[in-house]
Formats: C-alpha cells, structure tokens, sequence
C-alpha cells in the first residue's frame, strides 16, 4: 500500500473553506457595483480616481512589503480594498496628484507603520482622507453635480489640476454646463446650513451630489448585505452603527423638527452608510469580541450624530470611524467573553 | 480487493469455530429498528420538527463541520478478520501504563490477562486473539514517540473462543464489586479519551455522583461508531447504565444523543419504553453541533450547569461516560470477560468501502485499510476523527481502546492543500467559535509574541484543544497547535518550579 509522504499534521484537520484571499476579493466584488455607480454617476473623473489611489495604493503596499522583507502582500488582496474605499470617500472632481497623496499616507502611514495587514490600529483609506481633509481642505469639500452632460468624454476640471496650482473654481466649469441653481452644497450642508432637507428618497436612491461613492444609500445597502450573507462581514457592526444613529438622532429630531434631521436622513446623507457597512466593518481595525463590536457600532453611529449636529464639518463619520478604531483594543479588552467555568465575569478582574 | 472478503466475516479464518460463541456483538443486530410504528412515526416527525425548528439543547458557540456520517451511518457493524500479529500497547488508557505478566513465547488464550494494572489509575490488558507472545517492546503509536508493547502472533487456525472469567449476575453485586470487575474487565472512555473508567465510578470523599450522563453525541465527522452501538446495541448499553448507576449510586441517567441521529434517540427510547418505562433512564435530543461530545459542552447542554475552573463533573455530580463504552460494561460484566475488541469507523474519501466494524485491540491500521481497501493514494490517516484525531506517521500503529475510528484522505484532498498562513487579521470567527468562551485571537497573539504566563492568565488551561478555532479561522493560523505548545511549555515550567520548591 503507497504510503509515501503520508502527511502528519495537528488536528484539527479540517478546515472551513474561507481564507482570508476569498473575504478580501468578497469585499473588493461587493464595492464593484458601487465604484460602477460613481462612474456612472461621476464619469470619466471617477474613474480616474479610481484607479489613482488603487494604482498607488498597490504600489505603495509592494514597495514597502518589498523594504520590509515580507514579499508577497499583493497576494492577500487588501490593499484593492483599501485603494477602492478611498476613491470612493473623495470628492469625484478631487485632484488626481492629492488622491495619490492620501493613497500613499493610507498605506504608509495608516497600515505599513504598524507592520501591515493586521496589525493596523484604524482603517488605512480613512487615514488617507484625513490627512488630505487636514492638507487640502478646500479641494476635499469642492463638490461637482452628478450626471453632468459630456462627463464620459471630459473629466472634471479640477482633476487634472497640476500640483501646487489652483483648480479652477468649479462654478465657472458648472456655470459652462448650463447647471440652474447649482449651490454646490452637498445634502448634508444644505440640511445644516439652510435646513432644506433633500428628500429622503433622493438620498436612498443616489441621485444627489457628494464624494464619488457614498451617495447610493440603496446599493451599498445591498452590497453590504451580501457581504454580510457571505460571511465575510460581521453584520453585527453595521446594524448597530446605523442604530446608533438612528437612536442619538432620534430625540433632537422629535424636539424641533425643524432644525434638527431626521434620523432617516441621517441615515442615508453623506458617508454614514458606506462607512457602516464597509469601513467601521473593516474586520482588522474593529474589536474581536462579539459585544464590543456592537459597542464600537452604537460608538460610531452616536459619534457621526454628535459630530454632525454639534460640530465644525458637517460629515462626522469618518472621524467617529477613527475614534472607535483607536478605542478598538481597550473594547476587547472590556468584552473579554466569561469564560466557560469562570464564576465572575473576566470584567471585573 | 474484493467487496466479499469484507463483507463474509471472518473472511480468511478457517473451520467455523472461529467465530467466539456467547458473543452477540457483530452479529446480525437482533433490537435495530425494524420500520417504525405509528408511536415510532410520530415520536420520529416531532424529533424532525424539533431538530428542524432547532428546540433541541446545546451550547453557545461551536462549529457546524460537514458530517459525510451518511458513508457510513447505515453500516452495520462487522467484524474483519484477524491481523497475523497484534501490537497491544501497554498505554492505552490515561494513567500509569500496564505491567506485562507474560513472557515471550507463551501461549495466550483469547480474553486471557496478558498485562496487569499498575496501581495509578491504570487497568489491565487482555489478550484480543489467540497466539503467543513474540516480543515485548517498543512499538510505534499515534502520539508520535515509540511506546512499550505486547507483540502477539495470532494463531490463525485456533479457535477464537474468548476465554470468560466467573460469570455474574452485576445486579447482585455490591458498587465495590462491581467497580472491581470494570477496572479488571480493563475497561476505558472509549469516546476517545481512555480515561480508566472504574475511577469515574469510584466516590470520592465529599462527592457523590447523582446523575450519570451518556454521551451519545459523536460529534466528529465521519464517525458513526456510536450511532451503530445505539441502534445495534441498545440492550447491553441499557444494561451497562444500569451498572453504572448501580456502581456510581446515581439517581438518574441521561443519553444525551445528537439530533442528526434520530434514529437512534426513537430506537433507545422505544427500548426504554418496552423495557422500563418508569425507570431512572431518559434519552435527550442534544443540538448537532461540534464540538456537542466534549464532557463539559454535554454537561452545559443537558444540565445547564458548567463544570468549575479547575473542576471535574464530579464537583457537580456528574459523571459522563461514552455509549460505547456502557455497552461493554453491560456486554463484559455479566460474562466476566475483558475488553479485547471494540467497534470503530474506518471511513474517509481513500476508503473503498466505509463502514464500521468490530476489530480486535492491537489491529495494525496497515491491515485494516488492506481489509477495506483504499483508493489511490494515501495522503493522510488520522486516528479518531479529523476534528481532534492523530495523524500516525505510519501505518503499523495499532487500533487501541481509545482509538474510535481511522479517517484516510487522498493526498491531493482539499484539507491538505498547503494554505498560507496569514497575519490574524480580527475577524472574531474563532471568538465566536470557542465553545469555553476563551478570545483565541488574542492568545494567539500572546503566543506568537511568547507570552505564555500571560496566556495562562487568559485562562489557556481552559482550551481543551477542540480545534474550532483553528477551524473557522481564514487566516488559516495554526491556533490549537500554539496552544497545545503553550501548554506544554506551561506545565513544564510548572512541573520546574514545584521541583525546585521541594528541595
């Protein structure tokens, strides 16, 4: 009987069938169809902006893995993801030259100081958009209107700006298109500012204005979704961000109507959805334990509301994210499960 | 080879007196269930229900394994014939290993005592067939390191009557007598620990044992040992039950059965039913989950009570025994007879015919997978089940009382691809996994980073090395191994201290 090269092997010998390569190209295959929207919605600008910040994203990430002796970190897959989501958080018409600034703080700073995959503290794309929020405040809340005519043939004008050089004000490449009554004031500031609040519906569908992929409340809903049937996301994460910001919305809204959102509108406005379903889940930067993900969940939605209604910058998610994330390890820490046999809980040690 | 030879039982002996006479067991199952009675049906469509509706009891956490039990659930059980030589391990059960008192060159008789027990929770060896003694030394086991072991060289032609000792009636018998007879009879856990099972009988001062749980739960994928000894087997296991609450002076027994295994909780408690309607015995329907067989998931399960840090079953008294291992109790007792077979699944994707069987202690794997056959390569062979089995290193090892089935898989099966190991990247599965609640991720970080004092602070004695976590985990990290390293480095560094304390 052949027994050569018989295996030994530790139990246990089994395996479930989902490696980490199939939950990175499961999340990267669930941001397809948004990405597709934003073209769509954004065009040829889009599209580029894009493929900046994953082209630069990927050679950041094998050039560092390069110099840090760990060769092979394309194979894993998520530094697509990480390129992708920041695409997807920045204004559509966002320079191309500052896009690959952020791509390249995201991974350098936001995942490669920390030793790469796994051992990053917050999520890398937002701490790309962060720096570029800080460095660049002007062109990250220039906002461009969606379905512009002839957006598949030319792209936004401040996206080929040079570096260092002025973009030239959006108003003017806005007046050109015929626009009426462009205001060039995303819902969310419109809501803040002159209290109109855009219809929830417009919201949810993804017809309104903002950075190129979180307008489609509905999408990312679905996609997220599937992720979350597909056990590559923890659905635990996003259901309570979203309920944390429904419930900390909720007592302003019924106090004055008027001045205060709606937790719908909370809701689907601005980066909130996107940032619940596919970057508070990003599995390495939020707590392990299965209470702390939902204290982190309620943290970031209740942070996002506070920041919105109380703060200087009318979007709040993408701090709240950065909050929660830091807050991450000491979550695990408090939420240690008790162990089977223990008589007290691990807490109170 | 052929499908007959495995199927014609003791296919290669000769004369018909091979076959031991005054043994039921692999034989055509007199009490399996025949079609169900309208009672049956019914209590079978509420147990379906039931299960569907998932009402059954379990733990929290654990793992859902694909079972592939359907290769081999519906076999019967079956004897093989006898391999040429024997290799009976001094160690087959927890605690101090067997005294030989043979010499090589002596003739033994089949069930004769070939090895006494040594004082520490140990208990004696009987010879499976009979032949003579070619050696005493050392033989390789699944544990890795070459162990002490009887070597026996089967008489083919002889007469393969077991020798019996004074027969019994146990319900005569006092709780002292009767714990005396199961640590002669050399019986142990046959679930897969082998832990002596007299011990767990034996009060212990301060403690009484008040219930007594059968664990039917066979929770591993592939084997289906368990599930054949309930519906094939009810009457000696409801015997041995009795023995045990005799002995242990308990007030009531669970079965705590699987509910992928409906069949057999219908067929036992029919049994009961017809047998002992009113008698301390019940069969529960338990969750279909890995790891439902471990001692403390079953206490959880059907008792809601867990065992304490540092405790055992009994501290709540409690004792678990295997199915498997009461029907031998009930089968050996009454005929004063020692455990010198026991029935095992051999199954697996390389398996040509799957199925359980009957094998005598001391069968090489070499000649089982011969027996059954094998298709294509062999590229692993895992004693137990593929959960928390050994892989053996070679196929000489022998099936011991411990040992409750053989998984071979192909050497290019999907489980033994080569996957790379990956940073852990916090996705919570094995937190979610761990049936003792422990955080895995962590203790995988400590151990990585070889902080084993500071694993122990995060109760890694707990870990009892089930493998859910390395099982769900994506980033494929070798989990259970670095636990059981830390573990082992723990007491060592334990073991030192006590040592140097002492002088």
């Amino acid at each position: 009987m052949a027994n050569r090269g018989i295996a030994i092997r530790t139990s246990p010998h089994l395996n479930r069938v989902l490696t980490v390569e199939q939950i990175m190209r499961g999340v990267i295959l669930a941001l397809l169809p948004i990405a597709g929207w934003s073209v769509w919605q954004f065009g040829l600008s889009a599209l580029l902006l894009l493929v900046t910040t994953t082209a630069v994203s990927v050679l950041t990430e094998w050039a560092l893995a390069r110099a840090a002796g760990k060769g092979n970190s394309l194979r894993d897959g998520s530094v697509i993801i990480t390129g992708i989501l920041l695409a997807l958080t920045l204004p559509p018409g966002f320079p191309l030259w500052m896009a690959a600034v952020a791509a390249f703080i995201g991974v350098a700073l936001g995942k490669w100081l920390f030793g790469g995959l796994g051992y990053n503290v917050m999520n890398p794309a937002l701490i790309g958009r962060a720096f570029v929020q800080a460095a660049f405040p002007t062109a990250i809340t220039t906002w461009t209107p969606p379905f512009a005519p002839g957006r598949f043939v030319e792209p936004i004008p401040s996206t080929l700006t040079p570096p260092f050089m002025q973009p030239i004000p959006v108003d003017q490449w806005v007046a050109g298109l015929g626009f009426d009554g462009w205001s060039g004031a995303t819902p969310l500031a419109l809501q803040r500012f002159q209290h109109v609040e855009t219809p929830v519906w417009d919201l949810f569908a993804g017809t309104v204005t903002g950075s190129a992929g979180e307008t489609s409340a509905l999408l990312i809903l679905l996609c997220g979704l599937w992720l979350a049937w597909q056990r590559m996301l923890d659905w635990r994460i996003p259901v309570s961000v979203m309920a944390g910001a429904i419930l900390s919305a909720l007592p302003f809204w019924l106090i004055d109507p008027t001045l205060y959102p709606s937790p719908w509108f909370v809701l689907c406005a601005g980066g909130l959805m996107l940032g619940a379903w596919f970057m508070a889940s990003d599995m390495v930067a939020s707590p392990v334990t299965t209470w702390g993900v939902v204290i982190y969940g309620l943290l970031i939605g209740i942070l996002t509301v506070i920041i919105r209604l109380f703060g200087g910058l009318v979007e709040g998610v993408m701090y709240a994210i950065l909050l929660a994330n830091a807050l991450g390890p000491l979550i695990s820490d408090w939420t240690q499960p008790r162990v089977y046999g223990a008589k007290q809980s691990r807490q109170g040690r | 080879m052929k499908a007959n030879q495995i199927s014609a039982p003791w296919g290669l002996m000769s004369g018909s007196t091979a076959r031991p006479q005054g043994d039921r067991q692999g034989m055509r199952p007199k009490d399996a269930p025949q079609t169900p009675s309208h009672e049956g049906l019914f209590a079978h469509l509420d147990l379906a229900f039931k299960r569907w509706l998932g009402w059954h009891k379990t733990f929290a956490h654990g793992v859902y394994p694909v079972e592939h039990k359907e290769l081999t659930a519906g076999k019967p059980i079956r004897r093989l014939p006898f391999a040429d030589e024997l290799i009976i391990p001094l160690q087959q059960h927890k605690g101090a290993p067997a005294v030989p008192i043979v010499k090589v060159g002596q003739e033994v008789m089949r069930g004769e005592p070939i090895a006494r027990a040594n004082e520490v929770m140990s208990v004696p060896l009987h010879a499976p067939a009979t032949g003579v003694i070619r050696a005493i030394g050392l033989a390789p086991t699944a544990d890795g390191p070459k162990a002490p072991a009887i070597f026996l060289k089967v008489y083919q032609a002889a007469s393969q009557d077991a020798l019996l000792g004074k027969r019994c009636d146990p319900e005569q018998l006092s709780p002292e007598e009767i714990i005396q007879a199961v640590q002669e009879a050399g019986l142990v856990g046959l679930g897969g620990a082998a832990f002596p099972s007299y011990v767990k009988l034996r009060p212990q001062a301060g403690r009484s044992i008040h219930t007594l749980l059968v664990n039917g739960c066979e929770c591993e994928p592939y084997l289906t040992c368990d599930h054949r000894i309930m519906l094939e087997q009810a009457e000696s296991l409801i015997r041995g039950i009795r023995i045990a609450l005799k002995a242990a002076g308990a007030r009531r027994a669970i079965i705590g059965v699987e509910d992928n295994k409906l069949d057999a909780i219908a067929h036992l408690r029919a049994h009961l039913r017809q047998t002992d309607p009113d008698g301390p015995i019940s069969v529960a329907a338990v969750q279909a989950k890995y790891p439902q067989g471990a001692e403390k998931m079953l206490i959880k399960a059907l008792l809601d009570q867990e065992v304490p840090i540092g405790g055992i079953p009994a501290d709540l008294g409690v004792a678990v025994f295997n199915v498997g291992t009461l029907a031998q109790m009930g089968e050996l007792l009454p005929k004063g007879q020692g455990l010198i077979e026991r029935v095992i699944t051999v199954s697996g994707p390389a398996v040509k015919h799957p199925g359980n069987f009957l094998v005598p202690i001391g069968t090489p794997v070499r000649f089982l997978l011969e027996r059954i056959g094998i298709t294509g390569d062999l590229g692993e062979v895992i004693l137990g089940g593929p959960m928390m089995g050994m892989a053996v290193a070679s196929l000489d090892v022998p099936i011991t009382k411990g040992v409750s089935g053989v998984v071979a898989l192909h050497p290019e099966d999907p489980a033994l691809a080569a996957r790379p190991v990956y940073p852990c990247i916090h996705c919570g599965e094995c937190v979610r996994a761990c049936p003792v609640s422990l955080n895995p991720s962590l203790l995988g970080e400590l151990a990585m980073a070889r902080q084993y004092q500071a694993m122990a602070e995060q109760y890694l004695e707990q870990c009892f090395e089930c493998g859910c976590c390395a099982f769900v985990c994506p980033a494929n990290i070798p989990l259970t191994q670095y636990f059981r390293i830390a573990k082992s480095i723990n007491r060592d560094a334990e073991r030192r201290r006590a040592g140097k304390g002492s002088h």
